[in-house]
């Protein structure tokens, strides 16, 4: 802050007052830069590299031309229409038993797999079964008789999709969508269409989430910006505690009330309300109270901030002008709150969207959302591709929503704080 | 709460109670599991059910003599207390610069710093994981303090940065005027302005990391589980009354954490009205 000023007096002299001024503002900024520079380089490296990775993994495929390339070129130059020529199983047998010899089988086989249910039989009776590299103008009559499958064309063109090295097939499949043999893109089978149904799931829960969190926080913002501040500052431990206490300590919470012998249920039949226990928890029901609680003073934040600074005189000017209460509330008020609606609203469904933790641990098997297959399929199952595309996915909503909530926050304060 | 002058007709005053009614619903609904899960850890049975049996700190004595939960306390400690202190060395450096550099191109950095909130934490952690394990910083502390500190950086960027907004740019000018370095001026007239929020945004840092979790699922090894981690399968599988007294350990500290903070929040608003 102090550099322009002691720059520009200890330049030499001679030089116009106005270059003088500018090299010093050049030097300020250039020391500004160098400030920023850290924290850019680390991130560069903790976050934007690794999810540039996360994105390339949705696109890369090179499993396939690793194992099988001899077969990979062979196919090069196949239209795809009937059976590859002789060339193409000869350059497949001379792959297969150098993969089975290098144990990288395996490899191709579980990418092929993704592609073409049974294709891991296919490809390891065969490297069973294939002795040797059969006579010269054999290898098709060999193949075919190891496994008929090498007799179908299909066999053929899901080897040549997964040529690589980059493919569609991971993003496609997040939207449920596949090629089928003659390259179209049409919808995916009914057993592996799922992932439609999984964002339309994260999308309402979500909207659920923002709708429950707008109908509890607006009265409670209203009534945090209207009391004096004496009174409202103490009120607002009651939404700061929550806050800043765990989440795992709150979704824990949610557990211990809603279990079947818990706190609430008990309550219910102690009033004589119900006979048999609700089913409240592992369920859609859970998810979505559990998840209210965890992001609501993420709502409740930016609407008291937009409300604290509506000026009561507007309201009293209305009332003076013979507005009822209803409507200059209508009318005068509520408009002037629609930016931290919006806020909030956004920031809650943005956060409800990549919710993992609370999901996982209340919800049953029908109530998980998109980050819960991205985690299955990252930790579990291994189809890294697949997790990746559908973790671009939920990245580009996201996005998205952020895009639009900075042009909405865009001149206001952000005071709302954003915890994860 | 008749005392609000503003309220005069009866439908207003109706408007009123109805707020009044649905916010005490509303802070109830915030506050009441919080509260209902402590006086369980105390209990001397083993079901997470109330009436309690009887009274006994035995699930303390669990937690202080299990190895893992130590361990996981320790961890949750070390991995705080490092990615803060790294997080306020990266953002106090990027909030001071930021504050000075004027460029079109500020609003994409700042964008860029601040959206590791925002990134949804399955796609940082999965993001990570992949890159992280062929240098072998899964599994080891580094890595998780790497990955909490690009998490709690932004908020010591959005703290110390409105910090420096309010403030007033001529006490450094009249520091450099009566002859200090811009060192010294850093230090004995910005740093001390600049404390409070400084505070703040180190207690942000320390709350991310301590309560993050998704990160944690997929790099820590069995040797790096953090308190949220082991709550995390011990919720999973068995539920334990051990669990509630870990969560009352943890809302202990988010109590320490936010009355710091408030009492920050507090003085700062003294010195601005005494200013």
């Amino acid at each position: 802050m102090t550099d322009g000023l002691l720059t520009s007096a200890s330049a030499p002299p001679g030089v116009p007052l106005k270059r003088r001024l500018r090299r010093a503002e050049r030097a300020r900024q250039l020391k500004a830069l160098a400030l920023v520079a850290p924290l850019l380089v680390f991130l560069l490296f903790t976050f934007a590299g690794p999810i540039a990775g996360m994105l390339w993994r949705a696109v890369d495929d090179r499993e396939v031309r690793q194992v099988l390339p001899q077969t990979i070129a062979a196919l090069a130059d196949w239209d795809g229409k009937d059976l590859p020529d002789e060339k193409a199983y000869a350059a497949l047998a001379s792959d297969v038993l150098a993969a089975r010899a290098a144990g990288t089988i395996a490899i191709a086989a579980k990418r092929l797999n993704y592609a073409l249910n049974g294709f891991r039989t296919i490809l390891t009776s065969t490297a069973r079964n294939l002795k040797a590299a059969p006579e010269p103008g054999t290898a098709k009559e060999t193949l075919g008789k190891i496994n008929p499958a090498w007799r179908e064309r299909a066999t053929w063109t899901t080897i040549k999709d997964a040529s690589g090295p980059i493919t569609g097939f991971y993003l496609l499949a997040a939207l449920d969508l596949t090629r089928n043999a003659d390259g179209a893109i049409v919808a995916a089978l009914p057993d592996q269409a799922i992932y439609r149904q999984v964002f339309t799931r994260t999308f309402i829960i979500s909207l659920s989430v923002t709708l429950l969190c707008l109908i509890l926080g607006f009265p409670v913002a209203y009534l945090l910006a209207t009391l004096p501040p004496e009174r409202s500052n103490l009120l607002m431990i009651f939404v700061l505690l929550p806050f800043w206490t765990s989440l795992l300590v709150r979704t824990c919470a949610w557990i211990v009330l809603l279990q079947s012998k818990g706190v609430v249920n008990d309550s219910l039949r102690w009033l004589g309300i119900i006979d048999e226990p609700l089913r409240l928890i592992y369920n859609r029901f859970g998810v979505c109270v559990a998840t209210t609680h965890v992001l609501l003073p993420f709502m409740i934040l930016p609407l008291y901030s937009s409300m604290k600074a509506i000026s009561p005189a507007y309201l009293r000017a209305a009332a003076s002008l013979g507005a009822p209460p209803l409507t200059a509330f209508l009318r005068i008020y509520l408009p002037q709150t629609l930016p931290g609606i919006g806020a909030g609203s956004l920031l809650v469904f943005i956060l409800a969207l990549g919710y993992y933790i609370t999901p996982a641990l209340v919800g049953g098997a029908a109530d998980q959302m998109i980050s819960y297959f991205i985690a299955l399929y990252t930790t579990e199952t291994a189809n890294w591709g697949l997790a990746s595309a559908l973790g671009a996915v939920l990245l580009l909503a996201t996005i998205l929503l952020a895009l639009v909530y900075g042009k909405l926050v865009q001149g206001q304060q952000v005071t709302g704080g954003m915890k994860n | 709460m008749s005392d609000n002058s503003s309220l005069r007709t009866q439908s207003q005053r109706i408007a009123w109670t109805a707020t009044i009614v649905v916010s005490t619903l509303v802070f109830i609904f915030l506050i009441a599991p919080i509260l209902a899960i402590m006086p369980l850890s105390f209990s001397s049975g083993s079901y997470l059910t109330y009436p309690l049996p009887g009274l006994s700190l035995r699930w303390y004595d669990d937690f202080i003599t299990s190895p893992r939960w130590m361990n996981s306390l320790k961890n949750s400690v070390i991995i705080g207390v490092a990615s803060t202190a790294l997080s306020m060395v990266l953002g106090t450096l990027a909030a001071l610069g930021l504050a000075q550099w004027k460029s079109r191109l500020k609003p994409l950095v700042l964008a860029f710093v601040l959206s590791p909130v925002v990134v949804p934490g399955v796609i940082t952690a999965v993001g990570l994981y992949f890159f992280f394990a062929p240098i072998g910083l899964t599994g080891s502390y580094l890595g998780l303090i790497l990955a909490h500190t690009a998490l709690a950086t932004p908020f010591v960027v959005i703290t110390v940065g409105a910090t420096l907004q309010s403030f007033d740019t001529n006490l450094a000018r009249a520091a450099a005027s009566l002859g200090a370095s811009p060192l010294e001026a850093f230090r004995r007239v910005i740093l001390p302005l600049i404390l409070p929020g400084l505070a703040s945004g180190a207690l942000f840092a320390f709350a991310t990391s301590f309560d993050e979790v998704v990160i944690v699922l997929f790099m820590a090894g069995p040797e790096q589980r953090t308190l949220p981690r082991e709550m995390f399968s011990g919720i999973r599988e068995n539920i334990s009354p051990t669990i509630t007294a870990a969560a009352l350990i943890l809302t202990t500290v988010s109590v320490i954490l936010l009355a710091t903070m408030e009492a920050l929040r507090r003085r700062n608003e003294r010195l601005k009205a005494g200013g």
